[in-house]
């Protein structure tokens, strides 16, 4: 799996987010048509997709996708996965063959509860037990990922072009209200399939474009409360920091969005008085989350999902809305490709949030 | 006349197509079902006229050098990069970096903005580009600008909507912005000076504008008929003697 590329092809990573704020179902076929029409952001080495309810039947479990290099690697993960989990059923992610995908690991899914005993013993919720396994996994267990780990939500991605990865999971016959999708140009990391996005713990998937120039200050916070970074990206230390702001310290999402892209010192200066000493207070308290860098994501969530630019936008970002429908994409034509005439269309301020959020769900994203 | 239906057709196999028609001489290509096919136009050489339907992908017309391109639709990143002469129009909005390093030619777009609009853009003596855009813009507006002249008027906004964000001529060390209404000298680049725009500056606008208003269906009159501030760098090549010491 951790193979380097030897070549370099100039472009830039597409991403592409679509939500049915009713919570109806559509099937992967126009998240694979939006992404494939930035098809030459990315150059082939990484593609994927989040898929929100898409395991109706096993909601209550936690959907595990892994990644294997062999067979001794499954063995082990595996016996690890029944002593720490009620396993109700673990089976092969169903794939085709497509000429372009080569390599591929073993793909494997699990639908698990904690075991009880176990849990207890560790006196920890269930999600933060779940989130433990899943950093003892990726950080111990030689040639074995962890792919995703939420409920009611899988992630689906390898080395090749979107719409070759679309094709080689079978993404059409998955239905979800809420996809998400990412091409890949890997720049300072190499493309393997670990690496390629979304990256994702528990609920959580980021897609990502752009950079993070703060990454080192991110891990090293990130690290003293218990993530660990090990998919050698830049992405996943995103992911945590949304994981450790919005579920642990339970932050609302508009002062986590005032963290991790805050506004400029010069834009507090002229701020009232209330809202420049939140702004100050967050920096002050929270100045290692800050996001520097370019970057354009998407925040994937079983209640819905956040957009956000850096502050100054050195990445695209485009939204449009339709019905009950809310498209986000790099660029405005991979929108239209699949909804031609939306009723409104419009590109966010850096540092400005779109917010998705599923009917009837609250605004605090636990 | 030749007209293309380029539903599904590879950017590549379009502008080959394109450039094939026009190099044997065809005045008038229009384009019909584009949606985010790159480059268009780009180092087309004229006398040409290309007429887009749909959303043409980045970096449209760039390095285009004496042709007309209408956009049916909303432009995406990057329209106009590096151009050399002639003339865009676009009856929509449009995203980022647009007009970035335009050295010649017209970029009209009758809508909002995205950031860092005329970024780099410059002038020599009388190859003076021009942009004008109708609604409003993002920040970093006429960033690094060099040359030539952006105008920004602000039009059909929604109430509260800035018709500029922050970050205004950070950089610019020539050429000149006019914007419709007030700028707060917060919004601009340390480099730069607000002034309000005097009769000399308000013919020349005129000027600039009545063929803008003709493609739109603006009224001139109406446009003219409102405060403009006009921002220009206060030294010129501060950084000439960077190296000189």
């Amino acid at each position: 799996m951790r193979r380097i590329p030897e070549e370099k092809i100039m472009s830039g990573c597409a991403i592409s987010g679509i939500l049915d704020r009713k919570g109806r179902r559509f099937s992967g076929e126009e998240i694979i048509k939006s992404i494939a029409l930035m098809h030459d952001r990315s150059n082939g080495l990484g593609g994927g997709f989040a898929a929100y309810g898409i395991y109706p039947e096993y909601k209550e479990q936690y959907a595990i996708h892994m990644f294997y290099d062999d067979l001794q690697a499954k063995e082990e993960v595996e016996d690890f996965l029944e002593r720490h989990f009620m396993i109700s059923l673990a089976e092969e992610i169903p794939t085709r063959k497509v000429k372009a995908i080569t390599n591929s690991p073993l793909i494997w899914r699990y639908f698990v509860l904690p075991d009880q005993h176990k849990l207890e013993q560790a006196n920890l919720s269930e999600d933060d037990y779940v989130a433990r396994c899943v950093f003892k996994i990726n950080d111990q267990y030689r040639g074995a990922f962890v792919v995703s780990s939420g409920k009611n939500m899988g992630v689906f991605k390898g080395v090749g072009y979107p719409e070759d990865i679309g094709e080689f999971y079978q993404l059409e016959q998955y239905e979800a209200y809420l996809w998400t999708a990412h091409g890949r140009f890997p720049t300072n990391t190499p493309g393997w399939w670990g690496g390629a996005h979304p990256f994702t713990l528990l609920d959580w998937s980021i897609v990502h474009n752009g950079e993070i120039s703060s990454y080192g200050a991110n891990k090293r916070y990130i690290e003293m409360f218990g993530y660990k970074c090990t998919m050698m990206t830049d992405t996943e230390v995103i992911t945590y920091l949304f994981d450790l702001l919005l579920r642990k310290h339970k932050l609302p999402l508009e002062l986590v969005v005032k963290a991790v892209a805050a506004p400029l010192w010069s834009e507090i200066d002229r701020m009232g008085e209330k809202e420049k000493k939140i702004a100050s207070g967050i920096r002050a308290v929270y100045g290692s989350t800050l996001l520097n860098g370019p970057f354009s994501i998407i925040l994937g969530h079983k209640n819905g999902f956040v957009a956000l630019n850096d502050r100054i936008k050195l990445r695209p970002l485009v939204c449009a809305e339709d019905g009950e429908r809310l498209y986000v994409a790099s660029e405005e034509s991979a929108i239209r490709e699949i909804c031609p005439e939306p009723e409104k269309v419009w590109a966010p301020r850096g540092g400005e949030p779109v917010i998705g959020l599923l009917e009837g769900s609250s605004e605090e994203w636990l | 006349m030749a007209v293309i239906d380029a539903r599904g057709i590879y950017y590549r196999d379009l502008n080959k197509q394109v450039k094939e028609l026009v190099d044997a001489g065809e005045r008038k290509v229009v384009l019909n079902n584009i949606n985010g096919q790159r480059y268009l136009g780009d180092g087309l050489k004229g006398p040409a006229r290309l007429v887009i339907n749909g959303t043409p992908g980045n970096d449209l017309a760039a390095f285009a050098s004496d042709i007309e391109i209408t956009v049916n639709g909303n432009g995406q990143d990057g329209i106009g990069n590096t151009m050399n002469d002639g003339k865009i129009v676009v009856h929509g909005d449009a995203g980022d970096i647009i007009g970035y390093a335009m050295r010649g030619g017209k970029i009209y777009i009758k809508g909002r903005v995205g950031y860092r609009v005329g970024i780099h853009m410059k002038g020599y003596r009388d190859k003076q580009p021009t942009i004008i855009i109708g609604g409003s813009a993002g920040d970093f507006l006429g960033e690094y600008m060099a040359g030539g002249r952006l105008i920004l008027l602000g039009l059909g906004l929604e109430e509260s909507e800035p018709v500029v964000g922050n970050h205004v001529g950070v950089g610019m060390h020539g050429g000149v912005i006019y914007i419709r209404g007030e700028v707060k000298p917060y919004q601009v680049g340390l480099e730069v000076k607000v002034f309000e725009a005097n009769e000399d500056d308000k013919r020349e606008l005129r000027n600039l504008l009545s063929d803008y208003c003709q493609e739109f269906g603006y009224d001139l009159e109406e446009v003219m008929n409102a405060q403009f501030s006009k921002l220009i760098p206060v030294s010129s090549r501060p950084y000439g003697n960077l190296y000189a010491y």
